[in-house]
């Protein structure tokens, strides 16, 4: 008697269980970052155009060259760009390479969005159609990866770079040239 | 003094205003000359997730990024690779998430599983009460 009640109440405790689940994982905050896979891979093949006349653009073979670097993903009309723009200073001044792509640009919009948020790039590559931005797994602007010397993506920072990034930045780099 | 400053502020918000101004990518919104491409192509595009907006798939979203990806769809297609093939290549970057189509794998197997072995329990304890009646 008592083994038909037992099999009779599992149902509604698993039942319950399955409310709570669902309950608990409604108050948690949801993922809307998507990270890169690329993480370990290495960079794939192109040859982007510059983005403006001021510096050359940038191939896949520059970010192979021995050197770790920074991969900075921007645009001039990100809003958040301009709020990271002092951080690249920051990292440049500490001697970090960083070569930048220009996601869905023009020419006068990004030398004027330098000229007035300064210009923290040594090569520039204007991505016009999104290619190496989809190449390299990044979904959206500002962006950051850490290259190593032989191009091969090591760090993602999605979101713009707030002081307490850069000291992390510098590490990683300093990781990689050892 | 007032009004100055209040139009002032109106030339300073208008660059926060601007949006990419670049044109949308060749074939973000046109269709391959061939019908039975284009088909493949819109068929994988429904199931791609747009990373912009997430809970929107690349055929139908306005986002720019969107339009670049469906340019890559179609452009891939026209020059012959597989459907499955440009998923794959987008999940490498991007992970599972990318893609709206299930996949077994080793964390998504359970949920193929659970179904067909409560299936099977549910025929087992009915099979058994069948007899004891009979």
């Amino acid at each position: 008697m008592t083994r038909i009640r037992w099999t009779l109440w599992a149902p509604l405790a698993i039942f319950g269980a399955f409310v709570v689940l669902v309950g608990y994982q409604l108050t948690q905050p949801a993922q809307t970052e998507v990270e890169s896979a690329m993480i370990g891979k290495s960079i794939p093949e192109f040859d982007l155009k510059p983005a403006f006349a001021d510096r050359p653009g940038l191939a896949s073979a520059d970010l192979r060259d021995g050197q770790p670097k920074l991969l900075n993903i921007f645009a001039s009309w990100c809003i958040p760009c301009r709020v990271e723009a002092p951080q690249l200073e920051q990292l440049r001044r500490a001697g970090a390479p960083i070569h930048g792509v220009a996601i869905r640009d023009r020419p006068e919009d990004v030398a004027a969005f330098l000229a007035q948020y300064g210009n923290p790039f040594t090569r520039i590559g204007a991505d016009d159609l999104s290619e190496v931005q989809l190449g390299i797994g990044s979904s959206g602007v500002p962006e950051t990866f850490v290259v190593d010397g032989e191009g091969v993506i090591r760090y993602q920072l999605i979101g713009d770079i707030r002081p307490e990034h850069v000291p992390l930045l510098l590490e990683k780099l300093q990781e990689l040239a050892r | 003094m007032k009004l100055l400053i209040f139009l002032l502020s109106l030339c300073l918000t208008a660059p926060v205003l601007a949006q990419d101004s670049m044109p949308p990518a060749p074939y973000a919104y046109r269709q391959l000359d061939d019908p039975a491409q284009e088909a493949k192509a819109l068929e994988l595009m429904q199931t791609l997730r747009c990373l912009k907006c997430q809970s929107q798939s690349i055929a139908d979203s306005d986002a720019p990024m969107a339009g670049d990806m469906r340019h890559q769809v179609r452009t891939r297609i026209a020059a012959g690779e597989e459907p499955e093939a440009i998923r794959a290549w987008l999940m490498e970057r991007y992970g599972d998430y990318v893609s709206y189509k299930p996949q077994i794998s080793a964390t998504t197997w359970p949920l193929f599983a659970i179904p067909v072995l409560l299936l099977l329990v549910a025929g087992l304890v009915l099979r058994r009460r069948l007899r004891a009646r009979s």
